[in-house]
């Protein structure tokens, strides 16, 4: 089953103003960079995105910040990015702060088939506020848990290292973080990829997500990958 | 009083042979420089590793490893990658057996309070309300008073909370202190801080029992 398509453009062709995008990365590391490059180019509006972060003044989302394409942001954190923060307290743009790993499980969610998750993050929070609280035994003793529901995004965009002309795909480093679940999540999944190779080439016990999950791959062109907060010791 | 690197040094003593830890930003990442020699910990970075080594020498920089702070990093023989997803899997399942943390507020029931500041500082959460929600000890580093002088050590929290009745230690410029059900815990004096010095900083109940030693920092 070849999944392959040409590039960016022709992937992102279905997106449509006011639609649920997914976008993987955190920070800017494992950033589908060509899909947000594409996107800002076809100037699609009024994109509600779930993403870790909202990326940095001139890269990642904020890309698209800039050009007033994202109404909403759900994410666990925004800051480093000043346009952001002019946004929100003008109140141009919506937000939802959510815990981390509140946003890594509904995810998971999604891709698993299953509507909510409870979680012990947030209790007792503002983030609590309005939802379901319930009580159960863990490790011997009572705990309250909130009830999240699972994303429903109609498109997730992820970045790997190396995926095949099946759809499945490897990552690398830390540059996984996000992208397996929200590969998992999206009604339809877009990959880009370093390296794209005719299936049977990977492992298959090295595959992180497998085709399955995965509707359309390209081989990425030009990345960046830009380092946030460069730091080193000296020899 | 204790500068920064103090408060790293001081908290460094709490880590034990074998433990998992999670580093903050902050002063907790400052933590992983005073880990005494020859014992064997594993630092888990919630952004998907487990075996965080020291910042890269220059000119080997990996944009596709960093940390949780966005720093470029490295890693140690037995490392580990994995999703976010598990990384938060083994967060909530209890696996990590420290948290380290910075905060803008404690109170005396162990509330936390150190993602949002109404009106003027919205960064987010990240991952603090899962760690602090599921962590089974959690160590705050934190000044004990704000730049006009008033306790950051208090019976409530007035700014909105990160978790509830979770933090367990408090090292401060001033103080070690523990969080108990009558309140915060005097435990050790900073070098040259008197025990006076430190009620007048703290607003939430304080409890002073005998002697209070002074910390004993390398």
């Amino acid at each position: 089953m070849n999944k392959t398509i040409a590039n960016a453009e022709e992937a992102i062709k279905g997106i449509e103003d006011n639609m649920t995008l997914m976008l993987g990365g955190f920070g800017l590391c494992g950033i589908p960079e060509n899909c947000i490059a594409a996107l800002v180019k076809k100037g699609v509006k009024g994109l509600t995105c779930i993403a870790n972060n909202a990326g940095v003044d001139d890269f990642g989302i904020g890309l698209m910040l800039h050009k007033h394409q994202v109404k909403k942001m759900i994410s666990s954190y925004v800051g480093e990015n000043a346009e952001f923060e002019r946004q929100l307290l003008s109140g141009e743009l919506e937000v939802e702060l959510i815990p981390q790993g509140t946003l890594a499980t509904r995810c998971l969610a999604a891709g698993y088939g299953m509507p909510v998750i409870y979680t012990p993050a947030g209790v007792g929070t503002e983030v609590a506020i309005g939802k379901e609280v319930r009580k159960f035994m863990v490790d011997g003793v009572e705990k309250e848990f909130l009830m999240e529901y699972a994303f429903d995004a109609d498109y997730a965009l992820v970045k790997a290292w190396k995926g095949d002309t099946q759809g499945n795909l490897i990552f690398r480093g830390t540059a996984r973080n996000f992208n397996p679940m929200m590969a998992m999540a999206g009604r339809t999944t877009i990959a880009e990829v370093e390296e794209l190779v005719p299936a049977g080439e990977l492992d298959p016990d090295h595959i992180h997500v497998p085709g399955i999950y995965v509707h359309h791959i390209f081989q990425g062109v030009n990345y960046e990958k830009r380092i946030e907060q460069r730091t080193v010791r000296k020899r | 009083m204790l500068d920064k690197v103090g408060i790293a040094k001081r908290i460094a003593k709490e880590i034990k042979n074998g433990y998992y830890v999670n580093l903050g930003i902050g002063i907790p990442t400052l933590v992983a420089n005073y880990i005494p020699e020859g014992m064997s910990i594993v630092l888990q970075s919630e952004n998907g590793l487990l075996g965080m080594g020291p910042f890269p020498f220059e000119g080997e920089e990996n944009p596709d490893l960093i940390n949780a702070g966005k720093q470029t990093i490295t890693i140690v023989p037995g490392s580990a990658f994995f999703d976010s997803a598990m990384s938060f899997g083994m967060i909530r399942s209890r696996k990590v057996d420290l948290t380290i943390l910075g905060a803008m507020e404690v109170s005396d029931t162990g509330d936390i309070a150190n993602w949002k500041i109404p009106g003027k500082m919205v960064k987010g959460m990240g991952g603090a309300m899962d760690l602090v929600a599921s962590a089974k000890n959690i160590i705050v580093a934190m000044q004990h008073v704000n730049k006009a002088g008033e306790s950051k050590l208090l019976t409530r929290c007035e700014l909105p909370l990160t978790g509830v009745g979770c933090v367990k230690k408090i090292v401060t410029e001033l103080a070690v202190l523990d969080i108990t059900p009558q309140g915060f815990r005097l435990l050790e004096r900073a070098p040259g801080v008197s025990v006076e010095e430190i009620k007048n900083a703290t607003e939430g109940r304080l409890i002073i029992d005998g002697d209070i030693p002074e910390m004993v920092i390398d």
